[in-house]
């Protein structure tokens, strides 16, 4: 049971910290002074986030690691994050895109997780809950201000959610973690997700007049770490570079 | 040696006299970011909340609270962090609302937007981004006198 809390513990905190990282890449390259404020923001939220999901995961593993040695002392195969969040920034549009759907995942699953059998998830659910209601809010707007813009913003979005796509059915699959968390009254069954995601996105998707891709295939191998793709691997020599040329340097 | 234990509202009155770091107007009293003050036999226990989960302001509040807090000679001193119930800007007192406005900084409101601008008072007011300086704040600007302002977030 612990081994299963702890494995779901990583993976809430690896997809706030891969994306958060992520997102952090555009701080002073974003495409307007706020824009990049609000991304660095977003950043920033993120990172905290993680900080609080992955010390109560080395807190569950008993073995020493706190959130700072999960974070820059594991390699790409003990990453547990969604493939989603992984995926290169692309251009604002992709960025903003792939914000979005992971937001519109996100914030569902933090209020779930409000009602978790273990204190410690609901707290930090709760905490997070409240960014991440700004999050959806802003990258919502984003969506659909640039979806419903000019041709060119048009099928830049358009381009951006055909290609992140089939990293959506992820967040919604089970395995025996997430079985071990339902019965045990810790997380939501991922599937049931589902049908809120999709409203919210048919609902943003026609005020934004795009159009979701019809095809549902799904790439998997993110959350049990078993295949990332090849762009993780590439993030972590910069987000670890300090830990790795000096290891357990301090600030 | 006998020491006498200084009251809990002693500690609250020093507590109301550090400033919060990012915006030193109000203090954490005023914050609402100190949920307790307790001692426990001769440790003094102050639970803290964060405001923003990533706010980098929180370490130096924690190390700001412990040099207030050993300044007046408090040696056993423990920090504790409570996550639940997450802070909301509901908790900011009415003169830590007052004090941000006079400082340039529109206070939180339930609507969710500015009353109105923080130097002209107009209520012609819009957003410029939902994000500002730090974490917990938006960017405003008035429509009359043209400034932007910072609002502090309705959370």
């Amino acid at each position: 049971m612990s081994d299963h809390l702890f494995e779901y513990l990583c993976r809430m905190g690896d997809n706030t910290l891969v994306l958060g990282h992520r997102v952090s890449e555009w701080c002073g390259h974003a495409p307007v002074l706020e824009e990049d404020i609000a991304l660095a923001n977003t950043a920033l939220d993120l990172i905290g986030q993680t900080t609080l999901w992955l010390d109560l995961a080395g807190e569950v593993e008993g073995a020493g690691r706190d959130a700072d040695k999960l974070a820059f002392h594991r390699d790409v195969w003990d990453f547990r994050n969604l493939l989603l969040v992984e995926q290169p920034n692309g251009d604002f549009g992709q960025t903003m895109m792939r914000q979005f759907l992971f937001d519109a995942w996100h914030l569902l699953q933090l209020k779930a997780l409000m009602g978790s059998s273990n204190a410690q998830v609901a707290a930090i659910a709760e905490k997070s809950s409240k960014e991440v209601t700004y999050h959806l809010e802003r990258a919502t707007d984003t969506v659909v201000g640039l979806g419903d813009g000019t041709e060119e913003s048009h099928n830049r979005m358009q381009a951006a959610l055909d290609k992140l796509w089939p990293y959506v059915g992820e967040m919604f699959t089970s395995d025996d973690v997430d079985a071990a968390m339902v019965d045990a009254g810790i997380a939501p069954d991922p599937a049931s997700l589902r049908p809120a995601f999709d409203a919210l996105l048919d609902d943003v998707f026609t005020a934004a007049t795009l159009v979701k891709p019809q095809d549902d295939f799904g790439h998997k191998g993110g959350k049990s770490g078993k295949r990332h793709t090849e762009h993780l691997g590439h993030m972590l020599t910069q987000m670890q570079w300090l830990q790795r040329a000096y290891p357990d340097a301090t600030w | 040696m006998v020491v006498e234990k200084p009251t809990l509202e002693t500690v609250w009155g020093w507590l109301h006299a550090v400033p919060d770091p990012e915006i030193p107007v109000i203090s954490l009293t005023d914050l609402g970011i100190i949920r307790d003050v307790q001692w426990q036999d001769d440790t003094l226990e102050v639970t803290v909340t964060p405001t923003y989960s990533g706010c980098p302001a929180t370490t130096i509040i924690n190390l700001d609270i412990e040099t207030a807090l050993r300044g007046h000679g408090i040696e056993k001193l423990a920090l504790k962090r409570q996550l639940s119930p997450a802070w909301t800007s509901d908790w900011m007192t009415d003169s830590g609302r007052a004090k941000l406005e006079e400082y340039g900084i529109a206070p939180p409101q339930p609507a969710g937007g500015p009353q109105h601008c923080p130097r002209c008072k107009s209520t012609d007011v819009e957003k410029i981004s939902q994000f500002g300086s730090t974490p917990c704040k938006a960017q405003w600007r008035c429509t009359d006198c043209l400034e932007p302002f910072d609002y502090f977030k309705c959370i």
